[in-house]
């Protein structure tokens, strides 16, 4: 936890995002444009979330296994990380969408209620809803064992429930979201052109490892909190 | 009044649906008081204890199922092209509501608020699989669509796995 290689790593990948994904050159593509660049911040959001999601439910099932309060912190924050990223990865996808779904011949806003009732944002939104259950869960038990273990057992179960509502739902569904025919920019054939691909990767990895370091932070600040309540 | 056409009666019933089964369901953990849990807790393992309720409330639920649709048809009309295929999905659906609403009123019971929590967990867990119930029968209710088995084989493999998941955590709920 407290090895700080990965935290440098996480900076230069995402200064490396910023500037190489800004100027870099990028296919210009009927309808997308330079919007395009948004790839590296509007899907990396939703790489973090789920790798962050699956870390959450991975600390969940480890305190089911030892009971141990500091597994079901870890799994707390890392949801709430998670989150998080959910909300910035909508944000960016507003304001993709606002430049290649809106009608341009009318305010962006005037849209909203046929962009937003694409499958594939509410299969995002049912899984960001689930998991402001697991905290109002959490917060609705008083006592700190039971707390832990019946949000646990929520969390492992949410989880299962999560993969219908974003990566099967979608799919069956008709949808303006690309990401139909398969798993769109991990396409090896004929998908994103390669120096995008160069730096896509990285900027996934960067941005999980920044949600990363988030999280060790306030798991630190809690696990002390914790301390000096039982001390 | 007239009778609503058949994609709003298709809506209508779902959502009415949705809204029995957690009537229905949610009673099942809370009724018991402590003391009859406690009995049951000294007779039967927990995952026995546990699918028990599963079963009860499927057959609930499936009775239930039957209920509203033949109430539906006496006021509301009957738009069904092929009733036999839509009393499936109903069956089926009233299945997978049961299912899920049968652990997470395990869960709810747990936490004391039950009928606010039940309602706050339920929602979001339960629109897809009530999505996919929806344009399902909504085949039912045109000629030429076919109802696509693969979707069925789906919902059926999540109520597995919804019961798998259920035998494998209520041990954990379960004792006090």
């Amino acid at each position: 936890m407290y090895k700080s290689w990965w935290k440098i790593a996480s900076v230069a990948l995402l200064i490396y995002t910023f500037t190489a994904g800004l100027l870099l050159d990028v296919p210009r593509l009927p309808a997308l444009q330079e919007t395009i660049r948004n790839l590296y911040f509007h899907v990396c959001m939703w790489f973090a979330m789920m790798i962050l999601f699956t870390v959450s439910v991975v600390n969940a099932i480890r305190y089911l296994r030892t009971f141990n309060i500091k597994y079901d912190i870890y799994a707390r924050q890392f949801a709430v990380v998670a989150i998080v990223f959910g909300l910035l990865g909508y944000l960016t996808g507003a304001i993709w969408a606002s430049y290649t779904w809106a009608d341009p011949n009318k305010p962006a806003i005037n849209s909203f209620s046929t962009i937003a009732r694409d499958p594939k944002l509410i299969g995002a939104a049912i899984a960001l809803l689930v998991y402001f259950a697991y905290l109002i869960l959490r917060d609705s038990i008083q006592d700190m064992d039971k707390k832990a273990r019946i949000s646990a057992v929520y969390n492992i179960f949410a989880y299962a429930m999560l993969f219908p509502a974003i990566w099967i739902l979608p799919r069956i569904l008709p949808s303006l979201h690309p990401g139909n025919e398969g798993n769109p920019a991990l396409d090896v054939k004929n998908d994103i052109s390669g120096n995008m691909r160069m730096i896509f990767y990285p900027a996934v990895i960067g941005w999980t490892l920044l949600g990363v370091w988030i999280t060790t932070l306030k798991i630190r600040l809690s696990l002390l909190k914790e301390k000096g309540m039982l001390s | 009044m007239d009778e609503p056409e058949s994609r709003v009666w298709n809506g209508l019933f779902w959502v009415i649906q949705l809204f029995i089964c957690i009537n229905a369901v949610a009673k099942s953990f809370m009724q018991e008081s402590k003391g009859r849990m406690l009995y049951f807790y000294s007779i039967a393992s927990p995952s026995d204890f546990v699918l028990a309720k599963l079963l009860f409330n499927s057959l609930l639920m499936l009775v239930m199922s039957l209920l509203s649709l033949f109430l539906f048809t006496l006021f509301l009309g009957n738009p069904m092209q092929k009733a036999g295929q839509f009393i499936g999905l109903v069956l089926l659906g009233g299945w997978s509501l049961s299912l899920v609403f049968t652990f997470l009123a395990a869960i709810a019971a747990k936490a004391q608020q039950n009928a606010a929590i039940m309602a706050v967990l339920g929602f979001p867990i339960i629109i897809p699989q009530l999505l996919l119930l929806m344009k399902l029968s909504n085949a039912a209710f045109a000629p030429l669509l076919i109802i696509s088995t693969s979707t069925v084989l789906l919902l059926i493999a999540l109520d597995i796995m919804v019961v798998l998941l259920a035998v494998i955590l209520f041990p954990f709920l379960w004792k006090d």
